[in-house]
């Protein structure tokens, strides 16, 4: 039954967003009033009735309903019930309703919020609605996931053990917050085209859906990467796929859209640049869609290899660029220009920030796409990271270089030599922090201590800016948030150098009351035992870090075999005091009770999540500022200001 | 020409030679860290050098597998028509099975033997490199149904 509801609700919203569409480009001319509150209603409906599609589908998987097929292929009843929820968006058909289901909260938060004014909104809706009916239907025509299977089997094939993870369960529903965010964006860059207006206030109206779209992309990153750390065994962190590129796009067209749109908003200086980067942000979502999911890459997120798919997807997404880029060459000459600065002024840098963040996005998308386009032609091949390392580094640096100047340099024209002063005690602390890594950390590495470097610059720039601007009551949000995000790339970076330059790895066959020494710290090896979990049984093995004959701590690697999958996973064991990781993965037995262990010592490998932490922080306190500043406006209180 | 028209040619012609100069410094980058993918029988019909690294693809064969000493291992890599001996000294992925589909990293060594830095198996039951299929495809080892 409940599979029947899903079905006859994602067919009402695929009617509702249709209405969306056609009232919301109707009402975008001034007269259409009417036309206005049907897209508005329309907006709420679609939510209301694919978020019954997406409650039917999790009930079903909440309550094993393995007639459903969908079910029936990713679940089983001995799986968790966190998983068994989880395991909605754990397959190609429910990972596509969640796309929807997000597309639909940020149509009705458009409609809702109506920002930046009625006509405005309206248009937005009519390119949402589009957007909407176009997944539907890839959905109903390709994806369904409420397909009946008779008879239904007595127990279901189970998730792929290395999505039961609790850092991976909440990876896709923030990675899609992000990405389909970035759909809002180009709904108000449509509508910006199509009503013919893009000045300071349109930028103000897109600025909390780009904000709420970074945020998540940046914390969607962040968690796939620490379940790639901790999951996958290798002891990295990042590993230059194409699947985590497709996430890496969108995240820096998303900072340099963030970016220009805030010289738009402030001196209406960038508008059709800001325009075309928020097409350009949604039609890399849109690519990075497709390589996920239309399986051309080879990676734990390609489910199923149905070509079908990838050409639906990849005909949704020439159309939603083909449309944007024409509709801008048709309309954006017609946009009046913003006004003119001068070279040292604080667009100048947001403009460096933007040709650079663009480089760092061509790097990747030629590194990630030439592969993929060449086995079109029957040759295969991949990309090295050390060609994404040889030039994304060199880019990125070159940006985290410029990044503290900008909030010390004044819209319109700034001060240079002015802005080199206040900051220079920060120039100072990087010089220092270069000698003193230069000094202590071996082996000696000169990019270590660049990058040492180049941390104390941005984390010291940002307290010298917070303290220049007075009382801490007075700061404004905007420059709180500018400063904590600035500080955590910071952070980040400093977690980055330390782990691939100074990590220590070592690979032994260990019989018990064998040890193995790394980076100074000695494990002992007690043995292995079986447990058995939920839905799996685990090899696992004991490993006691010693400090002379006393025991510190005792760390638990292990492997664990699904059953039901009839797969293994590696759980590795990681202790940290936040200044280094040790890490340890449990290999292949051996003859004799011996095991080959794998252990890394990651120095500053959490300051990679914590700064990308930080960074989100300082995304959402700009948000919540904008949200506040917009009801103060609203409430007829002088308005906050922008920034 | 005045001043604006010759401002805005000189700003052209900047961006034109920025972006030469990175697709100068793109298409080194990628000449040099470009790895190639071989099925056994693309190793023995290229004659690649030892040395020269690259990905290579296929099933692992049955009863090939063996522990060296330390952490060393051995096993071998088949399409079917061609068998590549290979060696790695490292962890084993968890779903690394003889008879299953396997992607490699790394060079061959004077011996003939390919030596892997880094040895890649399917992520789970279901699925297989798109890789391996087409290495099997091509040597006509293909069975359909394996895929899913």
């Amino acid at each position: 039954m409940t599979g029947e509801i899903g079905q006859l609700a994602l067919c009402l919203a695929l009617a509702l967003s249709l209405v969306q569409a056609v009232a919301g480009f109707t009402g975008s001319a001034a007269a259409n009033a009417g036309a206005r509150a049907v897209a508005s209603s329309a907006a709420l409906g679609l939510f209301v009735f694919v978020a019954l599609a997406f409650g039917a589908l999790t009930f079903a998987f909440v309550t094993s309903d393995f007639s459903v097929l969908d079910v029936a292929q990713n679940s089983h009843t001995a799986k968790p019930l966190l998983y068994k929820i989880t395991g909605v968006w754990g397959n190609h058909e429910g990972s596509m309703l969640l796309w929807i289901l997000v597309l639909s909260i940020y149509s009705a938060a458009i409609a809702f919020a109506k920002r930046g004014g009625e006509r405005l909104t309206s248009a937005a809706l009519g390119t949402q609605g589009i957007l909407a009916a176009a997944f539907i239907l890839f959905i109903l025509f390709t994806s369904n996931p409420f397909l009946r299977l008779d008879p239904p089997p007595f127990e279901g094939n189970g998730l792929n053990p290395l999505l039961q993870d609790p850092g991976l369960a909440f990876h896709p529903p923030m990675l899609y917050t992000g990405y389909v965010g970035l759909s809002a964006a180009f709904a108000y860059a449509a509508a910006a085209l199509i009503t013919g207006r893009a000045d300071a206030q349109w930028a103000r109206a897109a600025r909390p859906f780009i904000l709420a779209a970074w945020i998540a992309l940046t914390l969607g990153i962040a968690l796939g990467s620490w379940w790639a750390y901790y999951v996958l065994g290798w002891g990295g962190f990042w590993f230059w796929d194409p699947v985590e590129n497709a996430s890496l796009m969108p995240w820096l067209v998303a900072t340099a859209l963030l970016h220009s749109a805030l010289a738009t908003e402030r001196t209406g200086a960038f508008r059709t640049w800001t325009i075309l980067l928020a097409i350009a942000g949604f039609s890399f979502s849109l690519i990075g869609t497709f390589l996920v999911r239309s399986g051309v890459v080879t990676s734990v997120h390609a489910f199923a290899n149905d070509p079908e798919r990838g050409i639906f997807i990849l005909m949704i997404l020439s159309a939603a660029i083909g449309g944007a880029l024409s509709l801008f060459a048709w309309r954006a000459p017609k946009l009046e220009g913003g006004t003119g600065f001068a070279a040292v002024s604080r667009e100048t840098m947001l403009l460096a920030n933007n040709v650079l963040l663009v480089a760092a996005v061509s790097v990747v998308f030629i590194g990630t796409i030439y592969p993929i386009a060449l086995s079109a032609m029957g040759t295969r091949i991949s990309v090295g990271a050390p060609y994404f390392e040889s030039l994304f580094a060199p880019v990125f640096m070159a940006l985290l270089i410029l990044v503290p100047l900008g909030p010390r340099l004044a819209w319109q024209r700034g001060d240079f030599g002015e802005a080199l002063r206040i900051l220079s005690p920060a120039l100072g602390l990087a010089a220092l922090a270069a000698a003193i890594v230069l000094a202590v950390a071996a082996p000696r590495s000169l990019a270590g201590a660049g990058a040492f470097a180049l941390s104390a610059w941005l984390i010291a720039a940002s307290v010298i800016d917070l303290m220049r601007r007075g009382r801490f009551s007075a700061i404004p949000a905007g420059a709180f948030a500018a400063a904590l995000a600035h500080a955590g790339l910071g952070v980040t970076l400093m977690g980055i150098a330390g782990t691939t330059i100074w990590k220590s790895e070592d690979l032994e066959v260990l019989g018990p009351g064998e040890t193995m020494e790394i980076a100074g710290t000695t494990l002992r090896f007690v043995g292995v035992e079986t447990v058995e979990g939920p839905n799996f049984i685990a090899s696992r093995a004991t490993l006691d870090v010693m400090n002379g004959n006393t025991v510190v701590a005792s760390l638990h690697p292990e492997k664990r075999v699904y059953p039901a999958e009839q797969s293994e996973t590696v759980n590795t064991a990681i202790r940290t005091n936040v200044l280094r990781d040790l890490y340890v993965a449990l290999g292949d037995k051996r003859d004799g009770g011996r095991w080959t262990v794998r252990a890394y010592v990651n120095p500053l490998a959490p300051l990679i999540w914590l700064g990308a932490g930080v960074m989100a922080l300082g995304g959402l306190l700009s948000l919540i500022g904008r949200l506040r500043g917009a009801r103060l406006a609203r409430g007829a209180v002088s308005p906050a200001p922008a920034e | 020409m005045n001043p604006k028209k010759r401002r805005r040619l000189a700003f052209a012609l900047a961006l034109i030679a920025a972006g030469a100069g990175g697709a100068v410094l793109v298409i080194t980058a990628l000449k040099d860290n470009v790895l190639y993918f071989y099925s056994p029988s693309d190793v023995v019909a290229k004659h690649v050098e030892p040395g020269v690294a690259f990905r290579i693809g296929g099933l692992v064969k049955p009863h090939s597998l063996h522990h060296g000493k330390g952490a060393a291992v051995m096993f071998a890599v088949t399409d079917g028509r061609t068998t590549i001996p290979v060696t790695y000294a490292g962890v084993l992925p968890a779903l690394f099975r003889e008879g299953q589909g396997v992607v490699a990293l790394g060079a061959l060594n004077q011996a003939g033997e390919f030596a892997a830095n880094e040895v890649l198996a399917k992520h789970d039951e279901r699925y297989m490199p798109p890789e391996v299929v087409d290495a099997l495809k091509r040597s006509g080892r293909w069975k359909e149904g394996e895929a899913k």
